[in-house]
Protein backbone atom coordinates (compact mmCIF):
# COMPACT_ATOMS: atom_id res chain seq x y z
CA UNK A 1 0.00 0.00 0.00
CA UNK A 2 2.86 2.67 0.79
CA UNK A 3 4.69 1.81 -2.21
CA UNK A 4 1.68 2.20 -4.42
CA UNK A 5 1.29 5.82 -2.64
CA UNK A 6 5.11 6.37 -2.91
CA UNK A 7 4.37 5.59 -6.69
CA UNK A 8 1.80 7.80 -7.00
CA UNK A 9 3.38 10.21 -5.28
CA UNK A 10 6.56 10.24 -7.40
CA UNK A 11 4.48 10.45 -10.80
CA UNK A 12 2.33 13.39 -9.48
CA UNK A 13 4.93 15.36 -8.50
CA UNK A 14 7.10 14.37 -11.13
CA UNK A 15 4.02 15.67 -13.66
CA UNK A 16 3.95 18.64 -12.24
CA UNK A 17 7.53 19.24 -11.70
CA UNK A 18 7.80 18.82 -15.92
CA UNK A 19 4.53 21.47 -16.11
CA UNK A 20 6.46 23.54 -14.25
CA UNK A 21 9.85 23.30 -16.23
CA UNK A 22 7.56 23.47 -19.48
CA UNK A 23 5.67 26.84 -18.10
CA UNK A 24 9.11 28.40 -17.35
CA UNK A 25 10.30 27.17 -20.84
CA UNK A 26 7.27 29.19 -22.14
CA UNK A 27 7.32 32.14 -20.15
CA UNK A 28 10.78 32.17 -21.74
CA UNK A 29 10.32 31.36 -25.28
CA UNK A 30 6.91 32.40 -26.38
CA UNK A 31 6.45 35.10 -28.79
CA UNK A 32 3.66 37.47 -27.19
CA UNK A 33 2.24 38.34 -23.93
CA UNK A 34 -1.08 36.29 -24.14
CA UNK A 35 1.21 32.96 -24.83
CA UNK A 36 3.43 33.58 -21.55
CA UNK A 37 0.39 34.29 -19.56
CA UNK A 38 -0.87 30.97 -20.78
CA UNK A 39 1.97 29.15 -19.92
CA UNK A 40 2.29 30.54 -16.67
CA UNK A 41 -1.19 30.02 -15.14
CA UNK A 42 -1.14 26.32 -16.92
CA UNK A 43 2.21 25.56 -14.77
CA UNK A 44 0.77 27.44 -11.81
CA UNK A 45 -2.52 25.61 -11.81
CA UNK A 46 -2.04 22.37 -13.38
CA UNK A 47 1.74 22.02 -11.70
CA UNK A 48 0.35 22.88 -8.47
CA UNK A 49 -2.76 20.81 -8.52
CA UNK A 50 -0.62 17.79 -9.77
CA UNK A 51 1.99 18.39 -6.81
CA UNK A 52 -0.37 18.97 -3.91
CA UNK A 53 -2.39 15.38 -5.17
CA UNK A 54 0.67 13.97 -5.09
CA UNK A 55 1.51 15.30 -1.57
CA UNK A 56 -1.78 14.36 -0.52
CA UNK A 57 -1.28 10.87 0.45
CA UNK A 58 1.86 11.72 2.79
CA UNK A 59 -0.66 14.38 4.07
CA UNK A 60 -0.74 12.81 8.29
CA UNK A 61 -4.00 14.48 9.43
CA UNK A 62 -7.05 14.98 7.49
CA UNK A 63 -6.91 18.59 8.19
CA UNK A 64 -3.76 19.00 7.07
CA UNK A 65 -4.27 17.71 3.65
CA UNK A 66 -7.69 20.20 3.72
CA UNK A 67 -4.73 23.00 3.99
CA UNK A 68 -2.70 21.77 0.97
CA UNK A 69 -5.82 21.65 -1.21
CA UNK A 70 -6.58 25.21 0.12
CA UNK A 71 -2.90 25.84 -0.90
CA UNK A 72 -3.74 25.19 -4.32
CA UNK A 73 -7.13 26.50 -3.96
CA UNK A 74 -5.77 30.13 -3.41
CA UNK A 75 -3.00 30.30 -5.50
CA UNK A 76 -5.11 29.29 -7.90
CA UNK A 77 -7.97 32.15 -7.25
CA UNK A 78 -4.73 34.67 -7.08
CA UNK A 79 -3.06 33.24 -10.18
CA UNK A 80 -6.54 33.59 -12.78
CA UNK A 81 -6.98 36.98 -10.78
CA UNK A 82 -3.43 38.08 -11.96
CA UNK A 83 -3.81 36.55 -15.26
CA UNK A 84 -6.98 38.37 -15.70
CA UNK A 85 -5.85 41.76 -14.64
CA UNK A 86 -2.58 41.13 -16.94
CA UNK A 87 -5.24 40.46 -19.87
CA UNK A 88 -7.11 43.45 -19.24
CA UNK A 89 -4.29 45.89 -19.48
CA UNK A 90 -3.17 44.44 -22.89
CA UNK A 91 -6.61 44.44 -24.27
CA UNK A 92 -7.09 48.08 -22.85
CA UNK A 93 -3.94 48.90 -24.55
CA UNK A 94 -4.18 47.85 -27.63
CA UNK A 95 -5.50 50.19 -30.88
CA UNK A 96 -8.91 48.97 -31.71
CA UNK A 97 -9.92 47.87 -34.99
CA UNK B 1 20.78 17.81 -2.62
CA UNK B 2 19.40 20.42 -0.40
CA UNK B 3 23.17 21.83 -0.56
CA UNK B 4 22.75 22.57 -4.30
CA UNK B 5 19.23 23.96 -3.90
CA UNK B 6 20.96 25.84 -0.60
CA UNK B 7 23.71 27.33 -3.43
CA UNK B 8 20.75 28.01 -6.09
CA UNK B 9 18.76 30.21 -3.46
CA UNK B 10 22.16 32.08 -2.78
CA UNK B 11 23.07 32.63 -6.14
CA UNK B 12 19.38 33.94 -7.03
CA UNK B 13 19.67 36.23 -4.17
CA UNK B 14 22.19 37.64 -5.22
CA UNK B 15 21.75 38.20 -8.80
CA UNK B 16 18.02 39.79 -7.85
CA UNK B 17 19.79 41.93 -5.71
CA UNK B 18 22.14 43.30 -8.81
CA UNK B 19 19.54 43.63 -10.80
CA UNK B 20 17.48 45.36 -7.99
CA UNK B 21 20.24 47.98 -7.81
CA UNK B 22 21.23 47.70 -11.52
CA UNK B 23 17.27 48.21 -13.28
CA UNK B 24 17.17 51.50 -14.98
CA UNK B 25 13.41 51.94 -14.40
CA UNK B 26 12.25 52.50 -11.19
CA UNK B 27 8.73 50.27 -11.21
CA UNK B 28 10.85 47.35 -12.64
CA UNK B 29 13.43 47.68 -9.89
CA UNK B 30 10.59 47.36 -6.78
CA UNK B 31 8.73 44.42 -8.94
CA UNK B 32 12.24 42.74 -8.47
CA UNK B 33 12.55 43.92 -4.66
CA UNK B 34 9.37 42.19 -3.76
CA UNK B 35 10.61 38.91 -5.32
CA UNK B 36 14.05 39.59 -3.35
CA UNK B 37 11.78 39.52 -0.36
CA UNK B 38 9.70 36.46 -1.11
CA UNK B 39 13.06 34.54 -1.86
CA UNK B 40 14.96 35.67 0.90
CA UNK B 41 11.76 34.59 2.70
CA UNK B 42 12.41 31.28 1.55
CA UNK B 43 16.11 31.64 3.27
CA UNK B 44 14.92 32.13 6.28
CA UNK B 45 13.22 29.17 6.00
CA UNK B 46 16.26 26.97 5.16
CA UNK B 47 17.46 28.74 8.58
CA UNK B 48 14.61 27.34 10.41
CA UNK B 49 13.36 31.13 11.46
CA UNK B 50 9.57 30.42 10.24
CA UNK B 51 8.76 33.26 12.20
CA UNK B 52 11.43 35.95 10.78
CA UNK B 53 10.47 34.21 7.01
CA UNK B 54 7.05 34.75 7.67
CA UNK B 55 7.62 38.41 8.31
CA UNK B 56 9.79 39.13 5.89
CA UNK B 57 7.50 37.84 3.13
CA UNK B 58 4.48 39.65 4.33
CA UNK B 59 6.53 42.88 5.25
CA UNK B 60 9.70 43.13 3.10
CA UNK B 61 7.69 41.47 0.08
CA UNK B 62 4.06 42.40 0.72
CA UNK B 63 3.94 45.76 2.53
CA UNK B 64 7.13 47.45 1.58
CA UNK B 65 6.42 46.46 -2.39
CA UNK B 66 3.42 48.13 -2.45
CA UNK B 67 4.69 51.41 -0.63
CA UNK B 68 7.18 51.73 -3.31
CA UNK B 69 5.08 51.29 -6.04
CA UNK B 70 2.54 53.60 -4.69
CA UNK B 71 5.00 55.97 -4.40
CA UNK B 72 6.87 55.46 -7.32
CA UNK B 73 2.76 55.72 -9.25
CA UNK B 74 2.60 59.29 -7.59
CA UNK B 75 5.60 60.55 -8.71
CA UNK B 76 5.22 59.45 -11.92
CA UNK B 77 1.47 60.96 -12.49
CA UNK B 78 3.07 64.27 -11.26
CA UNK B 79 5.25 63.83 -14.25
CA UNK B 80 8.07 65.00 -11.17
CA UNK B 81 11.15 63.21 -13.01
CA UNK B 82 12.97 61.73 -9.70
CA UNK B 83 16.49 63.28 -10.29
CA UNK B 84 18.80 60.65 -11.33
CA UNK B 85 22.19 60.36 -8.78
CA UNK B 86 25.29 61.45 -10.03
CA UNK B 87 27.96 58.69 -11.63
CA UNK B 88 29.75 60.17 -8.04
CA UNK B 89 26.77 59.87 -6.00
CA UNK B 90 26.49 55.99 -7.18
CA UNK B 91 29.93 54.67 -6.34
CA UNK B 92 29.83 56.41 -2.54
CA UNK B 93 26.74 54.21 -2.62
CA UNK B 94 27.79 51.46 -3.32
CA UNK B 95 31.09 51.83 -1.50
CA UNK B 96 29.31 52.78 1.65
CA UNK B 97 27.16 49.41 1.17
CA UNK B 98 30.19 47.50 0.08
CA UNK B 99 31.61 48.20 3.21
CA UNK B 100 28.43 47.41 5.55
CA UNK B 101 28.31 44.43 3.39
CA UNK B 102 31.91 43.35 3.92
CA UNK B 103 32.21 44.28 7.94
CA UNK B 104 28.55 42.49 8.66
CA UNK B 105 30.36 39.46 6.77
CA UNK B 106 33.45 40.02 8.63
CA UNK B 107 31.77 40.12 12.39
CA UNK B 108 29.65 37.31 11.48
CA UNK B 109 32.93 34.64 10.51
CA UNK B 110 34.67 35.80 13.25
CA UNK B 111 32.01 34.51 15.74
CA UNK B 112 33.80 32.53 18.04
CA UNK B 113 32.69 28.94 17.49
CA UNK B 114 29.99 27.27 18.72
CA UNK B 115 28.67 31.02 18.97
CA UNK B 116 27.39 32.41 21.99
CA UNK B 117 23.91 31.79 22.38
CA UNK B 118 21.10 32.79 24.40
CA UNK B 119 18.76 30.08 23.18
CA UNK B 120 19.18 27.50 25.91
CA UNK B 121 18.15 30.10 28.42
CA UNK B 122 15.28 31.71 26.76
CA UNK B 123 13.81 27.64 26.06
CA UNK B 124 14.59 26.95 29.63
CA UNK B 125 12.79 30.12 30.88
CA UNK B 126 9.52 29.43 28.50
CA UNK B 127 7.65 27.58 31.11
CA UNK B 128 7.52 30.49 33.33
CA UNK B 129 5.44 31.98 30.51
CA UNK B 130 2.85 29.91 29.65
CA UNK B 131 3.77 30.12 26.01
CA UNK B 132 5.40 27.32 23.28
CA UNK B 133 6.65 29.42 20.89
CA UNK B 134 10.35 30.73 22.20
CA UNK B 135 9.81 33.86 19.32
CA UNK B 136 6.80 34.89 20.99
CA UNK B 137 8.46 34.60 24.45
CA UNK B 138 11.40 36.85 23.76
CA UNK B 139 9.22 39.25 21.56
CA UNK B 140 6.49 39.74 24.33
CA UNK B 141 7.71 38.75 27.50
CA UNK B 142 12.15 38.92 28.07
CA UNK B 143 12.23 41.61 25.19
CA UNK B 144 9.03 43.65 25.69
CA UNK B 145 10.30 46.63 25.71
CA UNK B 146 11.91 46.93 22.28
CA UNK B 147 8.43 45.62 20.31
CA UNK B 148 6.43 48.01 22.69
CA UNK B 149 8.76 51.27 21.16
CA UNK B 150 8.69 49.18 17.71
CA UNK B 151 5.27 49.62 17.64
CA UNK B 152 4.98 53.45 18.46
CA UNK B 153 8.25 53.83 15.73
CA UNK B 154 5.48 52.47 13.35
CA UNK B 155 2.43 54.81 14.51
CA UNK B 156 5.29 57.84 14.48
CA UNK B 157 5.96 56.81 10.89
CA UNK B 158 2.22 56.78 10.11
CA UNK B 159 2.27 60.87 11.54
CA UNK B 160 4.83 61.30 9.27
CA UNK B 161 2.57 60.04 6.07
CA UNK B 162 -0.58 61.72 7.26
CA UNK B 163 0.99 65.13 7.70
CA UNK B 164 1.97 65.42 4.37
CA UNK B 165 -1.54 66.21 3.32
CA UNK B 166 -2.13 70.00 3.01
CA UNK B 167 -4.00 71.93 5.15
CA UNK B 168 -7.50 71.78 4.51
CA UNK B 169 -7.48 68.34 3.67
CA UNK B 170 -6.18 66.96 7.32
CA UNK B 171 -8.54 64.51 8.79
CA UNK B 172 -10.17 63.52 5.45
CA UNK B 173 -10.18 60.37 3.86
CA UNK B 174 -7.00 58.99 1.56
CA UNK B 175 -8.34 58.16 -2.25
CA UNK B 176 -7.42 54.70 -2.68
CA UNK B 177 -9.81 53.53 -5.28
CA UNK B 178 -8.58 53.39 -9.06
CA UNK B 179 -10.84 55.50 -11.42
CA UNK B 180 -12.26 51.85 -12.78
CA UNK B 181 -11.46 48.61 -10.53
CA UNK B 182 -11.39 45.74 -12.89
CA UNK B 183 -14.51 43.05 -12.43
CA UNK B 184 -11.63 39.97 -11.80
CA UNK B 185 -10.22 42.22 -8.90
CA UNK B 186 -13.54 43.19 -7.40
CA UNK B 187 -14.38 39.59 -7.77
CA UNK B 188 -11.22 38.83 -5.55
CA UNK B 189 -12.07 41.74 -3.54
CA UNK B 190 -14.90 39.89 -2.64
CA UNK B 191 -13.84 36.13 -2.11
CA UNK B 192 -10.90 36.90 -0.58
CA UNK B 193 -11.25 38.78 2.31
CA UNK B 194 -13.01 35.84 4.35
CA UNK B 195 -10.11 33.57 3.54
CA UNK B 196 -7.55 36.21 5.00
CA UNK B 197 -9.41 37.31 8.21
CA UNK B 198 -9.45 33.13 9.57
CA UNK B 199 -5.73 32.86 8.32
CA UNK B 200 -5.07 36.54 9.93
CA UNK B 201 -7.28 35.21 13.20
CA UNK B 202 -5.12 31.56 13.35
CA UNK B 203 -1.84 33.25 12.75
CA UNK B 204 -2.30 35.74 15.88
CA UNK B 205 -3.28 33.12 17.93
CA UNK B 206 -1.44 30.12 17.33
CA UNK B 207 1.57 32.59 17.62
CA UNK B 208 1.41 31.90 21.14
CA UNK B 209 2.78 28.49 20.76
CA UNK B 210 3.96 28.07 16.84
CA UNK B 211 5.54 30.36 14.15
CA UNK B 212 2.88 33.08 13.54
CA UNK B 213 1.91 36.31 15.85
CA UNK B 214 0.79 40.22 15.16
CA UNK B 215 2.91 41.65 12.50
CA UNK B 216 2.03 38.28 10.26
CA UNK B 217 -1.31 38.33 11.17
CA UNK B 218 -1.53 42.41 10.63
CA UNK B 219 -0.39 42.42 7.56
CA UNK B 220 -2.35 39.55 6.02
CA UNK B 221 -5.37 41.61 7.66
CA UNK B 222 -4.05 44.99 6.08
CA UNK B 223 -3.91 43.87 2.92
CA UNK B 224 -7.48 42.37 3.44
CA UNK B 225 -8.44 45.41 3.69
CA UNK B 226 -6.62 47.51 1.32
CA UNK B 227 -8.12 44.78 -1.01
CA UNK B 228 -11.53 45.96 -0.25
CA UNK B 229 -10.22 49.73 -0.66
CA UNK B 230 -8.73 49.46 -3.79
CA UNK B 231 -11.70 47.68 -5.30
CA UNK B 232 -13.86 50.20 -4.02
CA UNK B 233 -16.20 48.22 -2.26
CA UNK B 234 -15.58 50.10 1.03
CA UNK B 235 -14.22 53.69 0.53
CA UNK B 236 -10.96 54.78 3.17
CA UNK B 237 -12.32 56.19 6.58
CA UNK B 238 -11.66 59.78 7.05
CA UNK B 239 -8.67 59.74 9.50
CA UNK B 240 -10.23 61.92 12.03
CA UNK B 241 -12.54 59.62 12.97
CA UNK B 242 -12.16 58.78 16.83
CA UNK B 243 -12.94 55.09 16.68
CA UNK B 244 -10.49 54.66 13.78
CA UNK B 245 -7.52 56.79 16.03
CA UNK B 246 -8.67 54.57 19.31
CA UNK B 247 -8.07 51.60 17.28
CA UNK B 248 -4.90 52.70 16.18
CA UNK B 249 -3.60 53.51 19.49
CA UNK B 250 -5.34 50.89 21.07
CA UNK B 251 -2.58 48.19 20.90
CA UNK B 252 0.94 50.29 22.27
CA UNK B 253 -2.00 51.70 24.41
CA UNK B 254 -2.49 48.53 26.22
CA UNK B 255 0.82 47.66 26.35
CA UNK B 256 2.08 50.80 28.04
CA UNK B 257 -1.10 50.32 30.52
CA UNK B 258 -0.34 46.79 31.32
CA UNK B 259 3.72 47.78 31.40
CA UNK B 260 2.56 50.23 33.97
CA UNK B 261 0.44 48.00 35.73
CA UNK B 262 3.83 45.47 36.02
CA UNK B 263 4.81 48.12 38.91
CA UNK B 264 2.12 47.47 41.00
CA UNK B 265 1.16 43.86 40.48
CA UNK B 266 4.74 42.24 39.66
CA UNK B 267 7.45 44.59 40.77
CA UNK B 268 8.60 46.38 37.43
CA UNK B 269 7.79 47.76 34.44
CA UNK B 270 6.16 45.26 31.77
CA UNK B 271 6.35 42.62 34.37
CA UNK B 272 3.79 40.24 34.25
CA UNK B 273 2.18 38.56 37.23
CA UNK B 274 3.18 34.40 36.45
CA UNK B 275 -0.26 32.79 36.83
CA UNK B 276 -1.77 35.51 34.19
CA UNK B 277 1.43 35.82 31.91
CA UNK B 278 -0.02 33.97 28.80
CA UNK B 279 -3.94 35.80 28.80
CA UNK B 280 -2.36 38.85 29.24
CA UNK B 281 0.31 38.06 26.25
CA UNK B 282 -2.58 37.11 24.10
CA UNK B 283 -4.47 39.66 24.86
CA UNK B 284 -1.63 42.41 24.05
CA UNK B 285 -1.03 40.28 20.69
CA UNK B 286 -4.56 40.61 20.02
CA UNK B 287 -4.92 44.87 20.31
CA UNK B 288 -1.23 44.90 18.52
CA UNK B 289 -2.69 42.88 15.86
CA UNK B 290 -5.58 44.95 15.11
CA UNK B 291 -3.39 48.34 15.53
CA UNK B 292 -0.85 47.25 12.88
CA UNK B 293 -3.40 45.66 10.76
CA UNK B 294 -4.93 49.52 10.41
CA UNK B 295 -1.44 51.41 10.75
CA UNK B 296 0.13 49.43 7.41
CA UNK B 297 -3.36 49.71 5.60
CA UNK B 298 -3.42 53.99 6.20
CA UNK B 299 0.72 53.34 5.41
CA UNK B 300 -0.28 52.26 2.24
CA UNK B 301 -3.42 54.03 1.89
CA UNK B 302 -0.84 57.39 2.05
CA UNK B 303 -2.22 60.95 3.22
CA UNK B 304 -5.58 62.29 3.14
CA UNK B 305 -6.52 63.48 -0.50
CA UNK B 306 -11.03 64.53 0.41
CA UNK B 307 -11.68 67.06 2.47
CA UNK B 308 -13.17 65.11 5.99
CA UNK B 309 -16.86 65.00 5.72
CA UNK B 310 -18.43 67.07 8.19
Amino acid sequence: MTSLANAFTLIAIGGGALLFLAGTLGLLRFPDTLSRLHALSKADNLGLGLIVLGLLPHAETFTGGLKLVCVWLLAQISAATASQLIAGVLYRRKPRP
Amino acid sequence: MTMVLDLALIVWLLALAVHVARARDDQSAIIAFIAFGLLLGLGWTRLSAIDVAMTEAAIGGGVTGMLLLRAEARLRQRSLQPRTPSKTAKAAAAVACTAVAAGLALAVLSFPSPAPTLAPAAAAALDATGLGNPVTAVLLAYRALDTLLEKVVLLLALLGVWSLAPDQLWGGAPELRQAVAPPPFVYLARILPPFGVLIAVYMCWVGADAPGGTFQAGTVLAAMWLLIMLAGLRPAPDTRRTTLRLLLVGGPALFFAIGFLGFAVAGGFLAYPESATKPIIVGIETALTISIALTLGLLVAGPSSRAPTP
